[in-house]
C-alpha cells in the first residue's frame, strides 16, 4: 500500500543524502533513532583509527575544563575558551558551553570535533522530539537521552576520541536547577552541588569545594565559577584564562525558570578583570 | 475467471478527486493570512491537544485540513525531512519550497497511484526576513500546489473564505486587527459564532530569535477578542 517515498523516483543508492520518506512504518520521536535507521551517514562515526589512542592523539584538539554549579535560581554553567593539539594552543575562541533548548544547557570536554558534532545532534534531538510530540521531553527525559548517545560514542572514545559532557538544566516541574555528569561508558550522574570535567576539572573541584555554598546569589555564583576556571587555568596548561590582550572570556551561561541565557561578555569581563586584580597581591 | 471491468483514467481521477474533496469537506478550515510581524495562522479546532497548526522548522510552519491521521503523518515526515536536511546541511538550507515541493510529490504520487487518495489540503509557510520574501504555498489532495501572497485558506469552507478575504483583506495588518478578520471570515462561512475556546492560532513572529513558530495560548487569545469586541467591531 502506501510505500511511496522520494527515493522511488531517485535513481538508487546514495544519490542524495536526505530522503523525503512516507511509508507505513512510523519512525518514531527520535532523531537520533531516524538518522540511524535512515539515513546512517549522518550517525557521527569514524573508521577505526591506527596506531595508539589514549589523550593527545595526533592532530585531534582537546577540548578542556567546563563546570556548573546550582544557585538559588537554577544552575550557572561555564567553561574555557581554549583547544589544545598536543602542547601547542589549536583554538583560543572554541565554544564549549551551549544552549540544548529553552531550559537546559551542555557542556563537553573531550576531543573538540565530535564534542561539538554531539552537541549538534542533541540539540536537533530535543527539538525534534519537541516539534513531534507537541511538548518538551522532562528534564530527567533529556538527561537519559544525552547518556544513550555517550554510550553510542563508546566505540570512538576507545580509540582515544573522548566525548564527555555535564549537562545542567532546570526542572520545570520541581522548580530547580539540576546538574548530570557523565563517564565515557554512557553512566549517569546526578550531582547536587557542583561538578567540573576536562583536564583542569580538578583543579576546578577543588577551588569550587572551598567557595560553594548552598543558596548563592546569581552574582556570587558567576563569580565563583569564574574564580574556579581561573585556578584551573593557573595550574593546568590545557585550559586557557580570561585573555586580557585579545578580550577572550570564559563562556557563562545561566539556566533558571526563564530560560536559558547567556550572561553577556562585558560582565564577565568586569569579573574576571576584579578576580585578576584581587589576584595580584594574592594570586 | 471475470475480467476487471474496464474504468476510463478519466472516471478513476474523477472519482477519487470526488471522494477526496468530500471528504476534505467534512473537516473544519484554517486561514493564513500575512500581518506587519509575520504570518498568522488561525483554525477552526475544538479540541486543545489535537493540533493543525504547528511548526516544522525555524521559519517553516505546516497546516492541515481534511483527514486527522492523514495530515499528521505527512506533518511528522515533514519535520524529518526538515530536521535531516537541517543537520546534514545548514539550518537556513530548509526552506518551505523544497518542502513544499517534496510534499507535492507525495501526495500527487499517491493521488495517482493508489486506490484512495489522501483526503487532506496542507500548507507550508514560510515567514521571512521582510514582507516581501514570505511564503505561503497551498497544496491540494492531489499534489497541486499553489503559491499564495498575501492570504490563502484550506478545508471544508475554503472557497468561501477567500472570498470573504478576497474584499476585506489589506497588507500590513496589526496581530489583532488580523486575528480578528480571521475570526469574522470563519464566522461568515459558517454562518455562526466563533468562540475563542474553539480557536486554534499560532504565528510565525518575526521578531523571535531563532524559532519563530509561537502558539497562542487561550488566555491571550481570549483578551485579544475582548479587545475587538469592545474597539467596535
Amino acid at each position: 500500500m502506501w510505500q511511496i517515498s522520494w527515493s522511488d523516483w531517485q535513481a538508487k543508492e546514495g544519490q542524495r543524502p536526505v530522503e523525503f520518506h512516507f511509508n507505513r512504518h512510523d519512525a518514531g520521536s527520535s532523531f537520533f533513532d531516524l538518522i540511524r535507521e535512515r539515513e546512517p551517514a549522518l550517525v557521527p562515526q569514524f573508521p577505526a583509527a591506527r596506531g595508539e589512542g589514549g589523550e593527545g592523539m595526533p592532530g585531534v584538539p582537546l577540548a578542556t575544563t567546563v563546570l556548573a554549579l546550582t544557585y538559588q535560581a537554577g544552575v550557572v554553567i561555564a567553561g574555557d575558551r581554549q583547544a589544545t593539539e598536543g602542547y601547542q594552543v589549536a583554538s583560543r575562541r572554541i565554544e564549549k558551553v551551549y544552549a540544548a533548548d529553552g531550559h537546559s544547557a551542555v557542556a563537553i570536554a573531550g576531543a573538540a570535533g565530535p564534542c561539538i558534532e554531539m552537541v549538534r545532534l542533541f540539540q536537533t534531538e530535543l527539538a525534534h522530539y519537541e516539534k513531534i510530540e507537541g511538548m518538551n521531553l522532562s528534564l530527567e527525559g533529556k538527561a537519559n537521552r544525552l547518556a544513550q548517545m555517550v554510550r553510542a560514542n563508546l566505540p570512538l572514545a576507545m580509540q582515544g576520541l573522548v566525548v564527555v559532557p555535564i549537562f545542567a538544566g532546570f526542572d520545570v516541574k520541581r522548580g530547580e536547577g539540576r546538574i548530570f555528569k557523565y563517564d565515557v561508558a554512557g553512566g549517569r550522574y546526578e550531582e547536587t552541588e557542583y561538578y567540573s570535567i576536562g583536564s583542569g576539572g580538578k583543579d576546578a573541584r577543588s577551588s569550587l569545594k572551598k567557595l560553594y555554598r548552598a543558596g548563592l546569589s546569581e552574582d556570587e555564583a558567576i563569580h565563583t565559577a569564574l574564580e574556579a576556571l581561573y585556578d584551573a587555568a593557573d595550574e593546568d596548561r590545557g585550559t586557557g584564562g580570561p585573555d586580557f590582550v585579545r578580550g577572550i572570556f570564559p563562556t557563562v551561561k545561566l539556566v533558571t525558570a526563564g530560560g536559558a541565557q547567556d550572561v553577556p561578555e562585558e560582565r564577565v569581563a568586569a569579573i574576571c578583570t576584579t578576580i585578576a586584580e584581587r589576584r595580584r597581591t594574592t594570586p | 475467471m471475470a475480467l476487471p471491468y474496464y474504468v476510463s483514467p478519466e472516471q478513476m481521477m474523477q472519482d477519487k478527486a470526488e471522494y477526496a474533496r468530500k471528504g476534505i469537506a467534512k473537516g473544519k478550515s484554517i486561514i493564513a493570512l500575512e500581518y506587519a510581524g509575520g504570518i498568522l495562522m488561525v483554525a477552526e479546532n475544538p479540541s486543545a491537544s489535537l493540533n493543525k497548526v504547528s511548526e516544522l522548522y525555524d521559519r517553516i510552519a505546516f497546516a492541515g485540513a481534511g483527514k486527522y491521521s492523514e495530515f499528521e503523518r505527512l506533518r511528522k515526515e515533514g519535520i524529518r525531512y526538515a530536521d535531516m536536511k537541517g543537520y546534514a546541511y545548514g539550518r537556513e538550507d530548509v526552506t518551505a519550497k523544497s518542502l513544499a515541493n517534496a510534499y507535492s510529490q507525495v501526495i500527487g504520487n499517491i493521488f495517482s497511484m493508489e486506490i484512495k487518495p489522501l483526503e487532506v489540503e496542507i500548507l507550508v509557510l514560510e515567514v521571512g526576513e521582510e514582507h516581501a520574501t514570505n511564503e505561503l504555498y497551498r497544496i491540494a489532495f492531489d499534489g497541486s500546489i499553489a503559491d499564495e501572497k498575501g492570504y490563502t485558506s484550506i478545508g471544508g469552507q475554503a472557497e468561501e473564505l477567500k472570498l470573504f478575504l478576497k474584499d476585506k483583506f489589506s497588507e500590513g495588518l496589526g496581530l489583532e486587527a488580523a486575528l480578528q478578520l480571521a475570526a469574522r471570515a470563519l464566522e461568515a462561512a459558517a454562518s455562526q459564532k466563533v468562540r475563542a475556546a474553539h480557536l486554534e492560532v499560532a504565528a510565525l513572529e518575526r521578531v523571535r530569535q531563532g524559532r519563530k513558530f509561537r502558539r497562542f495560548p487561550q488566555t491571550e487569545l481570549r483578551s485579544m477578542m475582548d479587545k475587538s469586541g469592545n474597539g467596535g467591531g
